[in-house]
């Protein structure tokens, strides 16, 4: 049926939406991946948010229960130019309309996509909804602009603690939730490490007594400094003398627990092709991002830590590393896929630190 | 890293002359790098053949050699210039393998000239394929069970234990020359043969045939700080077993997971790192379609086809990148030129869907093999881009130029569905089409399409849409259902068609951007394809703009030159205050490089999808003279959308191109042309041949290289070629000339007219007698042959001409010089094919001149004069090739019918050196001595006796067929006699089998011939690379030129921005 994804600043898209007619709120955001739609749906980053993908064909291979960042969906819409009704893949079990309609994603389709981003590239992220194409607009401004989701980490992430083994383990890694996306727990055991999850709520005492070699503070979706009462436990790690490694939100909250400060994006970084400087190194590598809040680059005192790592485009702080600690955080999302990379030499860290205290 | 600073001074090498598998792309290349690198303040020394190229320009290199593409001249070269480094990998296979070879001599290091980019034991490793092999196997990136053999012996061993079929790929080929899938031990005998006879080191790979495996390709960038990065991902919607260069290709990669994606994404990036490329790199794999599992084909260790492609299809300059990393940049030290606030070392995201199509010569060779195999037989390329697959391909199959406006051929129409099946299945040219046509009769599902065929069922159910849509529109046409079809890509006139009524509804196009960011950054300096959307990012502007119109597709007949006259048109207007707009859809050329003029709409160029380029625009003013016919055609359609046309006015070119409008014209004006009338029919035809009396010239009106032109002895060869004309072309829409032909020397002229003046910049004489298409005949300029009474005549003639068709702008006039009287046989109110180099030998900068006179400048007032313009002292010589190789069952017999895709020039003091240079760089290897093989048709048997004598007095042992050996030897010239092929053992069959020749003359006996001695003979010769001559003028002048110079190793390389 026709319908339409409002923004907050009254910019209309016409679309349609399939079965039955619904109404979802969010934070309107577009994503810069060509493909990888199901990982971006099951990403909890993504908590809140109404996702438009700016390649314009979606569901080309289907889905399957594999590709997944999470065990449900996380966005509160989808946004999307055209839905493939014939996907083909080996490992395809559903459309991605079947997909959606099961779990009850709304998905509006038929959306200039391009128009969209251009829209959220000058004016900012803003909130929108995907509502009947019949609905009163006025009305639903007020509410548009009211919608506010509050600390969406503590919905996300695990209700009770869950281990995971690796083969052959050499470390032990506590992963603190905020939103964890099952990529990452995999990629820390394919390093070696033996995983741990912890909750959100989960105290700095409760984990630095688990008998972890390091801990990992995990991605997740919302404003950090929403969690104040995160970011005091956080800060308990991170000064702990373990080795730390946080990625994305973890990365933020560190930031913040060590006294820097962090700024909304105009649009943040969504999709796969961020290229990531690492300063020291001088080497630049393309990355995946997510995220709409970065940590300011003036807040990060030399007396804590130095930028690791900057944005080529934006110049925006991608990595802290910290002085006095062995905390390293990052705001991508890093891979496995090249010697040297951060999970592995966070595994370094984690034993050569052992070796040390043995 | 900065520049590095012992880069002062760079030799640059092109890739020769435009051949299939190596085209117009590396001029794009080359020109983008030549720029890319005088940017950075370096002197710039260029080396290649081809003169109808951009990147020859004096503006585009501060030193210009156009010769020989040879060790010998390039070493020449560079103990003239001195250059410190030289940059070989935008120059193609040709190029690089020159670097090779040089490098490998040591002569690089002897001279202290630094190889830039990808360093010698690198590209040996990317390049040989035992290296390669190795070192996919160190890095654990899987491979196809193969082997290098260098005998034919070990190649059937080899066979016989992989099983078959297995593929043979040649090393160091260009667009898999000598390829091919060999399904039993005769194939492999055959094509493992040719294929070890060309490879320049006599090797070939027989590998494991995995046809049917998805093909994906990885275009890939990395810089000597190790920073790498994939710049797109290409799929290729035929599967595995059709060569690249011929398939339809997709990008982005629409089928995969991100798993699969990243799969492959990672072992392009680990490839280009253990490969240690530096610059541009493309990945090719296979992936089976049922499993992760996948092997690397191929990867080729510079700028290719596909790197060009990527390049459009991305925004993302892949040479112009290339060549900064090779003087020393990091990828995150270049500035991102489109978006000009970020920089090279990201990944481009696309947010639409890009298509290439191959465009095939087979409306010309009709007699060819038209099946696809590994072996590229396509001559040029289109790309489209929509934010729909079906809008793209439905773009795409306009911008071919093969008549039709959708997803339909007139050919397909009259198959019966068991011919259409046939075709579908057996990987035919057209099989796209086929598919359309199939799921149009309903006589296939495409299911089964997809188990025959291997194409993703995923791009067969998109193109069932375009059909099912065509079924909407004619049952339930409504208002809905017409948007729906203007989203998919519909023309207007398609839809009526379909509809069967016409409609009020209409809806106009609107453009996008090419960002290479998916609008995450503001672009600066974009480009456009329209869609169906609301918003039209295309804002107008108030400057004085014009509208250039490109000329399409590569195809023979319609080279690089017209993008060379595209290209200066766009800066002659840029110089001149306007704002520039192009149309074109070919992404090899540099008229679509993304910062050639203000706005580049890639489109295809028919008149509705011009109608919704002008609405947005508006344009002041359109030019087609410079697009070849592609823009000649649309004319009458611009100048009816309301757009001024500039410079010639269409109903003046009409004149020139309609038979009775032009009589009158040459009546009036007192000029003679062969006899010859205007028909509609077959009988007409043989009617107006016998009033005429044979041979006859058979030709259709308003086409370019003289496509379905032949030379007609008697009826039977009128009806032949009126059959082949009529399945092409509408006969009432075009009609059919039938001239007298003569058989006369053939004169070329160019000439820039304002109206009042002209401006010859030189006149051309062609080696061959008429009867030889002009672009496949030796031209040389200055002509050398014709009196002062005649030169004068031609000068009177070109100038009555040009202003009696009131030409404004270029012109080009073919005469032929019959019994001392000048005839005119063909004027093109427009730019030709020599324009380019004309204009490089006599620094007359014709198109920009041209350009000038066009906007209002009279002639006079430009500084280059009017009438002829002075002689070169400098002879030049312009040599046809060919790329009969790749093309199995072509006749190679030259007439009037254009066959060569590319050219070379050879510029000297003397006629005889220029002619030698321009052999040498066509690549016709003459020996010193030898044995010759004369077989020709009895009324060339008296004219031949010289020639032989000649080749005999070179050193050469004549061998004649019978009758021709008779005469020789009658004439005191000493002639083997060689059976005929259907004598008893040894003839001339086994002989030539055994490469025993090495020069052939053999003229055939009359037009077309079916498969005789002749044919098989001249097909021999191009399979065992013998030089053949077909017309006795060119054995004749080739004969001199070798008596005169083969002992002048030490030819003078002249630069032609100095002359």
């Amino acid at each position: 049926m026709k319908a339409i994804l409002l923004l907050e600043d009254g910019t209309v898209f016409d679309g349609s939406t399939r079965g039955a007619s619904c109404e979802v709120f969010g934070e309107v955001v577009f994503n810069t991946s060509m493909i990888g739609y199901q990982e971006t749906l099951t990403d909890p980053t993504n908590k809140g948010q109404i996702v438009a993908m700016t390649f314009p064909m979606i569901g080309n291979y289907g889905t399957n229960s594999e590709d997944v960042e999470s065990d449900s969906f996380k966005v509160q819409g989808f946004v999307v130019r055209e839905i493939c009704d014939f996907p083909n893949n080996f490992r395809c079990e559903k459309s991605i309309d079947e997909y959606l309609c099961e779990n009850n994603i709304c998905v509006i389709e038929g959306i200039d996509t391009r128009a969209l981003t251009r829209v959220l590239r000058d004016k900012g992220t803003m909130n929108g909804a995907i509502l009947p194409a019949d609905t009163d607009i006025s009305k639903k401004l007020e509410e548009i602009k009211a919608y506010k989701i509050e600390k969406p980490a503590y919905e996300v992430t695990l209700k009770e603690k869950k281990v995971l083994s690796a083969e052959n383990a050499v470390c032990k890694v506590a992963v603190w939730d905020f939103g964890c996306k099952n990529s990452v727990v995999s990629n820390l055991v394919k390093s070696g490490c033996d995983v741990t999850l912890y909750p959100a709520e989960t105290t700095a005492e409760e984990i630095l007594n688990g008998g972890f070699d390091g801990i990992m503070l995990s991605n997740g979706p919302g404003n950090p400094k929403d969690y104040n009462e995160i970011i005091t436990e956080v800060k308990k790690v991170v000064t702990s003398g373990k080795p730390v490694f946080g990625i994305g939100l973890g990365h933020q909250l560190a930031a913040l627990s060590m006294g820097a400060d962090t700024e909304k994006l105009q649009y943040g970084h969504r999709g796969a092709s961020q290229p990531v400087k690492e300063i020291k190194k001088d080497r630049t590598y393309i990355t995946v991002q997510n995220h709409g809040y970065a940590v300011k680059a003036d807040s990060v005192s030399s007396d804590v830590g130095v930028v690791s790592h900057v944005n080529i485009n934006d110049n925006t702080v991608e990595g802290i590393e910290y002085k006095n600690y062995p905390v390293t955080t990052v705001q991508f999302y890093p891979d496995t896929e090249y010697e040297d990379n951060l999970y592995s030499r966070f595994v370094k860290v984690m034993t050569e630190l052992k070796g040390e205290v043995r | 890293m900065p520049k590095y600073s012992f880069v002062k001074k760079v030799l640059v090498i092109g890739s020769g002359p435009i051949v299939i598998g190596q085209a117009a792309e590396f001029d794009y290349a080359g020109t983008q790098a030549c720029r890319a690198l005088k940017e950075e303040g370096l002197e710039v020394v260029l080396i290649n053949s081809n003169p109808a190229t951009i990147m020859t320009d004096s503006n585009i290199a501060d030193h210009v050699y156009i010769e020989p593409l040879t060790t010998d001249t390039v070493k020449r070269i560079i103990l003239k210039e001195k250059p410190d480094s030289v940059l070989p990998a935008l120059g193609g296979q040709t190029g690089l393998n020159l670097a090779m070879e040089l490098a490998e001599e040591g002569f690089f290091e002897e001279h202290n000239v630094k190889l830039l980019g990808t360093n010698v034991d690198s590209i040996k490793k990317a390049e040989d394929r035992q290296a390669f092999k190795d070192t996919m196997e160190s890095i654990g990136q899987p491979c196809i069970a193969s082997k290098v053999v260098e005998t034919i012996e070990d190649a059937l061993d080899f066979a016989d234990e992989i099983g078959y079929p297995v593929i043979v790929r040649p090393a160091y080929t260009l667009g898999g020359t000598g390829g091919g899938i060999a399904y039993d031990k005769d194939e492999l005998f055959e094509i493992g043969r040719n294929g070890l006879r060309l490879s320049r080191v006599t090797q070939i790979l027989i590998e494991k045939c995995i046809s049917g495996w998805k093909e994906i390709e990885f275009e890939v960038m990395r810089d000597s700080k190790d920073n790498a990065i994939t710049i797109c991902s290409m799929e290729n919607i035929d599967p595995v077993g059709v060569h690249t260069g011929d398939s339809v290709v997709v990008a982005p990669a629409l089928t995969l997971t991100n798993k699969e994606y990243q799969m492959l994404r990672n072992a392009a990036l680990k490839i280009i790192s253990a490969l240690k490329i530096e610059g541009g790199c493309n990945c090719q794999f296979a992936l089976n379609p049922n499993s992760f599992e996948y092997a690397v084909i191929e990867v080729n260790p510079r700028v290719s086809r596909s790197s060009a492609l990527a390049s459009k299809a991305t925004g993302y300059p892949i040479a112009k990148v290339t060549s900064k990393i090779a003087i020393g940049y990091g990828l995150d030290e270049i500035v991102n030129a489109v978006t000009k606030s970020t920089y090279a070392c990201f990944e481009p995201t696309i947010d639409y869907v890009v298509i290439k199509f191959p465009r095939f010569p087979f409306d010309k060779f009709v007699k060819a093999s038209k099946k696809l195999g590994t072996q590229m037989k396509a001559t040029g390329e289109i790309m489209s881009i929509s934010n729909n697959f079906e809008a793209a391909v439905l773009k795409a199959v306009r911008s071919l130029e093969i008549g039709t406006e959708h997803a339909w051929l007139k050919s397909q129409k009259d198959l019966s569905d068991a011919e259409i099946i046939d075709k579908i299945f057996t990987q035919d040219y057209e099989r796209m089409f086929s598919i359309f046509e199939g799921l149009r009769r309903n006589i296939i599902t495409i299911e089964e399409i997809a188990e025959k065929t291997m194409i993703d069922i995923f791009f067969l159910k998109k193109f069932k849409n375009i059909i099912d849509m065509e079924v909407e529109i004619a049952n339930n046409f409504c208002e809905e259902v017409y948007l729906k079809a203007k989203k998919m890509g519909f023309l207007d006139s398609v839809i009526e068609k379909l509809a069967g009524q016409s409609f009020t509804y209409h809806k106009d196009a609107v453009y996008k951007i090419v960002d290479t960011c998916a609008a995450e950054f503001k672009a600066q300096t974009p480009y456009y394809y329209s869609t169906f959307d609301e918003e039209n990012e295309s804002v107008r502007t108030d400057k004085k703009k014009i509208l250039v119109l490109g000329s399409g597709p590569i195809r023979i007949g319609q080279g690089i030159e017209f993008d060379y006259c595209s290209v200066h048109c766009v800066w002659a207007l840029r110089e001149e205050g306007y704002e520039t707009i192009i149309a074109n859809n070919n992404p090899e050329t540099v008229s679509t490089d993304f910062d050639t003029s203000d706005k580049l709409y890639f489109e295809p160029l028919t008149r509705e999808d011009m109608s919704y380029l002008i609405k947005t625009e508006k344009p002041d003013g359109a030019i087609v003279q410079f697009g070849g016919q592609t823009a000649i055609k649309l004319t009458k359609d611009i100048s009816e959308l309301g757009v001024k046309i500039l410079g010639t006015q269409p109903d003046d070119i009409d004149a020139a191109e309609d038979r009775e409008r032009f009589d009158e014209l040459l009546e009036r004006l007192q000029i003679k042309r062969p006899k010859g009338r205007t028909v509609f029919t077959t009988e007409e035809a043989i009617k107006v041949a016998n009033e005429l009396e044979y041979p006859v010239l058979v030709r259709p009106s308003y086409v370019l290289g003289g496509q379905g032109m032949e030379i007609a002895y008697s009826d039977a060869d009128v009806i032949e070629f009126m059959d082949i004309i009529s399945g092409q072309i509408e006969l009432k829409e075009h009609p059919i000339l039938i001239d007298k032909y003569m058989l006369g020397k053939e004169i070329e002229v160019d000439a820039i007219c304002d109206g009042k003046d002209i401006l010859i910049p030189g006149i051309m004489e062609h080696l061959e007698r008429a009867g030889v298409h002009s672009g496949d005949s030796i031209s040389v300029y200055p002509a050398r042959s014709i009196s002062g009474r005649i030169k004068d005549t031609i000068i009177d003639y070109t100038e009555k001409l040009a202003k009696g068709l009131n030409v404004i702008g270029l012109v080009n006039i073919q005469f032929i010089v019959y019994q001392d009287e000048v005839y005119v046989i063909e004027v093109n109110p427009r730019s030709s094919r020599t324009v380019p180099y004309i204009s490089k030998v006599t620094t007359v900068p014709m198109v920009d001149l041209a350009t000038k006179v066009i906007l209002g400048t009279p002639l006079k007032d430009l500084g280059y004069g009017t009438g002829l313009y002075k002689e070169s002292e400098y002879v030049c010589v312009k040599v046809p090739v060919f790329s009969f190789e790749k093309l199995h069952g072509v006749d190679t017999t030259l007439g009037p019918e254009m066959k060569s895709t590319g050219e070379v020039l050879g510029v000297a003091k003397t006629f005889e050196e220029a002619l030698y240079k321009g052999i040498l760089a066509a690549g016709i290897k003459i020996k010193d001595s030898g044995k010759a093989f004369i077989s020709v048709r009895d009324t060339d048997k008296q004219e031949v006796i010289e020639i032989a004598e000649m080749y005999a007095e070179l050193g050469y042992d004549i061998y004649a067929t019978g009758r021709t050996a008779n005469v020789l030897n009658q004439n005191f010239v000493a002639a083997s006699s060689v059976r005929r092929m259907n004598e008893e053992s040894p003839n001339v069959y086994d002989m030539l089998s055994r490469n025993e020749f090495d020069v052939i003359i053999n003229t055939p006996r009359k037009g077309r011939e079916p498969q005789t001695d002749g044919f098989r003979i001249r097909r021999m010769a191009v399979e065992h690379s013998i030089p053949c001559f077909t017309s006795l003028d060119t054995a004749r002048a080739v004969a001199k030129c070798m008596m005169e110079e083969r002992d002048n190793k030490e030819f003078e390389v002249i630069d032609t921005t100095k002359l």
